[in-house]
């Protein structure tokens, strides 16, 4: 199964960077671990708005409009129920070597990973209708 | 009442009826200038005309587009849209109605239509296959599942039709390039060509004769001969990253739409920001070319004077413009902010090139690159104009 292979070992490399990195920004992931969902360092409304288009449109072009999936796996709460808010932000900062799936360090920091992460599992906001 | 009055207040009726009926029937108009824009967010598209540079109306109610794909049939009248939920969608661009619509598969990424025109077949990723239909009234002709391995189905990329009812496309999980026969629909034949690993889409030569797939997952491409196919798949353009680490690919290039000019193919590289030139008498690489950012369609003007190549986020914004005499980029374009697709008019004196973010369809000269006309349009994406119809691969 090459493909649950790289998904583990994908995982097992992000969560050890993780550890890294959990020492410099300690405070903030267990913030975003935390079952609250408070969250220190969340982008302001505008970012927020600007997140939630780019997650629609841009990562939408591989996981689909509706997050239902595409040539990337689905990225709906019930699919994403095995992964904990903090693997799915490292997915999304690190990627996942082995699938198309790109690092976004770089285009996004730890806290709006986070923040994506977070509202992919609860369930992804709409884009605002158009007029 | 005189007899005069009586015969002069009926001929007038007469006249009056006779205009009004007139005023009825629309006026006859051909559909090769005619084409469709996908308004991705919205499940709708535009129908658009491309000798009055002008929207003609909107048809609604087509699904999930994003991700969506048009062929059209040989007459030019209708457009078939095939949209990530599975939908394919049936456009009469001379009505601009919905002429029929049926939902195939859970999660779809393209279409094509066969070579006479009576067959259009989805490449699905879920579940993976192919399924083909009658072009008229849509009703179900053959279901081609793409099993692999002990009872798996994989995605399906790189669908084009070929000469003879049939049609080849590449396998995403299994690594293989197909070709099934449709020619009697009852009973399809399919051939396996391994591949390589993770083909993401493909193309066929204008001539139907070479198919060629991306491999994401190696440096290189795959080419397989369709006129000698027990020759088998051939790579070509191997290493041509050259070993280096690749750079990370924000959306998938598309290969659909061939990229011939001046006995060249032109291929984005993958994980590299540069167009690779292959010379088809050979399949040996010639040249590559810098270019702003990954690029993800690399389209040839209809004359192969110019390839003019888009990109992937980030680099969304711009177009870029390549002389195949030179091999050199002369021209970089900034026609709006995320630059989805661009569609050459039929002989290639426009090009049309939609801007997601800035909500328009930017209309460009391709003698002087200026800039003629902008349209609105709700989050475009693919444009696709009715002369696809006489192209095959198209």
């Amino acid at each position: 199964m090459p493909i649950s292979r790289a998904w583990s070992s994908g995982f097992s490399r992000v969560r050890s960077e993780l550890r890294l990195c959990r020492g410099v920004r300690g405070l903030l992931l267990c913030a975003v671990a935390g079952a609250t969902g408070a969250m220190a360092g969340m982008p302001d409304t505008t970012r927020q708005a600007a997140l939630v288009h780019m997650v629609r449109e841009d990562c939408g072009s591989c996981h689909g409009l509706t997050l239902r999936g595409g040539l990337g796996p689905s990225l709906l709460p019930v699919s994403l129920q095995r992964l904990t808010a903090e693997d799915v932000a490292a997915v999304i900062l690190h990627g996942r070597p082995g699938t198309p799936m790109p690092p976004f360090l770089g285009i996004l920091d730890a806290d709006e990973a986070h923040w994506i992460a977070h509202q992919l599992r609860q369930g992804f906001p709409q884009e605002p209708a158009r007029p | 009442m005189s007899l005069l009055r009586k015969l002069l207040s009926t001929g007038l009726m007469l006249l009056a009826a006779a205009s009004a009926m007139a005023a009825e029937v629309p006026e006859p108009r051909g559909s090769g200038d005619l084409g469709i824009v996908v308004e991705r967010a919205s499940g709708s598209v535009l129908v658009i005309d491309t000798s009055a540079m002008a929207v003609l109306g909107r048809v609604e109610g087509l699904g999930d587009l994003s991700h969506a794909s048009a062929v059209f049939s040989r007459d030019q009248r209708y457009a078939y849209v095939f949209g990530r939920d599975g939908g394919i969608s049936r456009i009469d661009l001379l009505t601009r109605t919905l002429a029929g619509r049926v939902v195939q598969a859970g999660n779809s990424i393209g279409g094509a239509i066969s070579q006479d025109g009576r067959m259009v077949v989805a490449q699905n990723y879920e579940p993976g296959g192919l399924k083909a239909f009658d072009a008229q009234t849509l009703a179900p002709l053959a279901d081609i599942p793409a099993d692999y391995g002990e009872g798996r189905r994989a995605r399906v990329v790189g669908l084009t039709d070929l000469a003879d009812g049939r049609f080849a496309y590449a396998l995403f999980d299994a690594g293989e390039i197909r070709v099934t026969d449709l020619h009697d629909p009852g009973h399809p034949q399919t051939r396996r060509f391994p591949a390589g690993k993770s083909p993401y889409d493909g193309l066929a030569t204008p001539d139907g004769r070479y198919y060629i797939a991306g491999l994401f997952g190696e440096d290189g491409l795959a080419l397989l001969d369709l006129w000698q196919p027990e020759k088998g798949v051939r790579k070509v353009l191997q290493g041509y990253g050259r070993g280096q680490e690749p750079l990370p690919v924000y959306k998938m290039p598309h290969l659909r739409g061939w990229s011939v000019a001046n006995g060249r193919v032109y291929l984005p590289a993958i994980g590299r920001h540069e167009v690779l030139v292959m010379d088809m008498a050979n399949w040996q690489e010639v040249g590559r070319i810098p270019v702003r950012g990954q690029p993800v369609f690399v389209m040839a003007r209809p004359d192969g004077r110019e390839v003019w190549v888009n990109f992937a986020f980030p680099d969304n914004g711009a177009v870029q413009v390549i002389d195949t005499l030179d091999n050199r980029v002369t021209d970089t374009l900034e026609p709006g902010r995320a630059v989805l697709h661009m569609e050459f008019t039929p002989r290639g004196e426009a090009v049309w090139i939609s801007s997601r973010d800035d909500d328009r369809v930017a209309i460009y000269t391709t003698g002087t690159h200026a800039l003629l006309k902008v349209l609105p349009a709700k989050s475009p994406s693919g444009i696709f104009f009715s002369a696809r119809a006489v192209r095959s691969g198209f």
